[in-house]
């Protein structure tokens, strides 16, 4: 098993995914799968390789710090599950 | 009507043999008989696009007609349409309205066409067989007991069951061209950066990329006339001119080199489907066209580097939907940690699950060098690769997809086994480079993709060669049964 069930709960803890118990042996030994498919990486020979960001070398551009955007605060909240005067409402996180 | 091009549809809106009402009754009516079969459109939007007619039609009288002036197409599920729901093939986003319209979306509207509805994907245009989408899997006209190939396999679909006559699609590691090789139709990719991703709902950011689907080259090169611009609104545009990739369509091949990748012709692959491509490189061959043999040797590091860099970059672009700010919010959540992980649980599918997982794999402590930074190296190697071969050659070609259409379940439990559909499509977006894919021909009555790579920005090129080929043989004019 090239990953361990503890190793998958760290990671669905850290990507915010509920896995539920009768599926993670499933879900263990198919990631195991693609994971070893990627660690066919490895074995490609990379020293002095600048790792490629964009293919054509492209940057960012700047523009002036100017408004361009009219506020569409309404429009946009039409789309939230739940919202009050213009903010958005989760589950009590302070008692 | 439906067996007319986008080209002929033009000339017939304009001379007025027909009205672009008439037009789209004719396509919505053809939707609401036929998609039933193939459940390649999720939602159509009739009421606008009779309205979005009758407007194009006194435009056409009265004369100031854009360029796609009352031409029905479709949108992919991926492009935010505004006030029209946009689900991306997830159960997340099936209540998402946006409020905005793509800059693709937009291009559209201001050339003129009409927007019938929008095409069923693999939930977040992760698949190579639209068996992920939430909506159900979209069956390929040619054999409906088979796959349209994915993600935009009901874009695929729809074109080629005559349900529109193009429609709009997305390219990641292979989205459009494999769709559109197993669909019999023609689909681009264009150069990253050539299409505004800007409202195109971001799968991985660093390759993907919109592009148009159709019958033929010819209508490609003028949905790309539409759908390219240099857009203000995402920072990876590139500032290009966009030629008119209709004027040279019609240049001769003689001379052209045509390069041939000995590893894209290896184990695996159908002698079908080889066969096919060799009898279309013959006749390229034929009208002058060279072909050279040419090597990429790091191909098969592609697979692998793309299953890191994609679900890395996946992972984090997926973040943001976390039940608060739209989409899928699950039933009584306890706290915020309940919420979050109820709602991503339930609102994502397996295969969405899966890549998150594996992204957040390789982009934890410890592991970003050996994956996520080794993948970008591996990527380099692969770019060098056809930057070698454009020394050489002026466009490659081969085959789009290892074999014809596969059978609904066929790739089994084993995610890799689907991934490997897509072993030569991947590289060219990893190298950000064009690619495109037109029928060539039939294994067991299934169609074969031929696809062409160019080098940067020489999409002209690609559609130049594509119509050449496909002004000398009938394969992208053949239709499925019972379509015609």
């Amino acid at each position: 098993m090239i990953i361990e069930r503890q190793e998958i709960e760290k990671l669905a803890t850290l990507a915010r995914i509920a896995i539920d118990d009768s599926t993670i042996n499933e879900v263990t030994e198919r990631l195991g799968s693609v994971l070893e498919l990627v660690d066919q990486l490895q074995a490609a020979d990379t020293s002095g390789v600048d790792p490629m960001s964009h293919p054509l070398q492209a940057t960012q551009r700047l523009r002036e710090d100017e408004v361009s955007e009219l506020n569409q605060r309404e429009a946009l909240q039409t789309t939230a599950p739940d919202t009050e005067d213009g903010l958005f409402l989760v589950p009590k996180v302070i008692e | 009507m439906h067996n007319l091009t986008i080209a002929e549809l033009i000339r017939g809106l304009q001379s007025k043999e027909f009205s672009s009402v008439e037009l789209t009754q004719h396509f919505l009516a053809r939707i609401a008989d036929l998609d039933p079969n193939y459940n390649a459109v999720i939602t159509v939007t009739a009421d606008q696009a009779l309205k979005a007619a009758a407007a194009a039609d006194q435009r056409l009288a009265a004369g100031n007609a854009p360029a796609l002036c009352g031409v029905p197409i479709l949108h992919k599920d991926i492009f935010c349409t505004n006030g029209v729901r946009t689900s991306c093939g997830s159960k997340m986003l099936d209540n998402f309205v946006p409020p905005y319209n793509a800059t693709v979306v937009e291009n559209f509207e201001q050339a003129g066409a009409v927007v019938l509805g929008k095409t069923n994907m693999d939930e977040f245009a992760m698949g190579s067989s639209n068996e992920t989408s939430f909506y159900g899997p979209v069956k390929n006209p040619w054999a409906t007991d088979c796959v349209p190939g994915g993600s935009s396999g009901g874009s695929a679909a729809a074109v080629a069951a005559r349900l529109a006559p193009g429609a709009t699609a997305t390219d990641t590691g292979g989205s459009i061209r494999q769709p559109a090789a197993l669909c019999g139709i023609t689909g681009l990719k264009p150069t990253y950066g050539r299409v505004s991703r800007w409202g195109m709902i971001a799968f991985a950011s660093s390759l993907d990329q919109g592009g148009p689907m159709a019958r033929s080259a010819e209508d490609c090169a003028i949905m790309l006339n539409c759908m390219a611009s240099f857009d203000d609104k995402d920072s990876t545009c590139l500032e290009r001119d966009v030629p008119d990739y209709s004027a040279t369509l019609g240049s001769s091949i003689k001379g052209l080199r045509i390069g041939v990748p000995g590893e894209y012709f290896s184990e695996g692959l159908n002698p079908g489907t080889e066969q096919a491509v060799r009898a279309a490189l013959a006749e390229l061959e034929a009208q002058g066209a060279e072909l050279v043999d040419i090597s990429l040797p790091n191909t098969g590091l592609s697979v692998p580097a793309y299953y890191v860099i994609a679900p890395a970059e996946a992972s984090a672009n997926l973040s943001r939907f976390d039940g608060v700010k739209y989409g899928y919010r699950c039933a009584d959540p306890t706290d915020l940690q309940d919420l979050y992980t109820r709602t991503r649980a339930e609102g994502f599918g397996e295969e969405v699950q899966r890549r998150i997982l594996i992204g957040t794999y390789c982009l934890s402590a410890g592991y970003y060098d050996a994956y996520y930074g080794k993948a970008q190296q591996v990527r380099q190697l692969i770019q060098q690769d056809f930057a070698n071969a454009f020394e050489k050659v002026d466009v490659i070609m081969g085959p789009t997809c290892p074999s014809p259409a596969f059978k609904f379940g066929s790739k089994g439990d084993d995610p890799v086994a689907m991934y490997l559909e897509d072993i030569y499509t991947i590289a060219t977006n990893l190298a950000g480079l064009p690619g495109m894919s037109l029928p060539c021909g039939m294994v067991d009555d299934k169609p074969v993709g031929l696809q062409i790579i160019g080098n940067y920005f020489d999409e002209a090129r690609m559609l130049n060669v594509a119509h050449q080929y496909q002004q000398a043989t009938d394969w992208h004019r053949a239709a499925p049964e019972g379509i015609a």
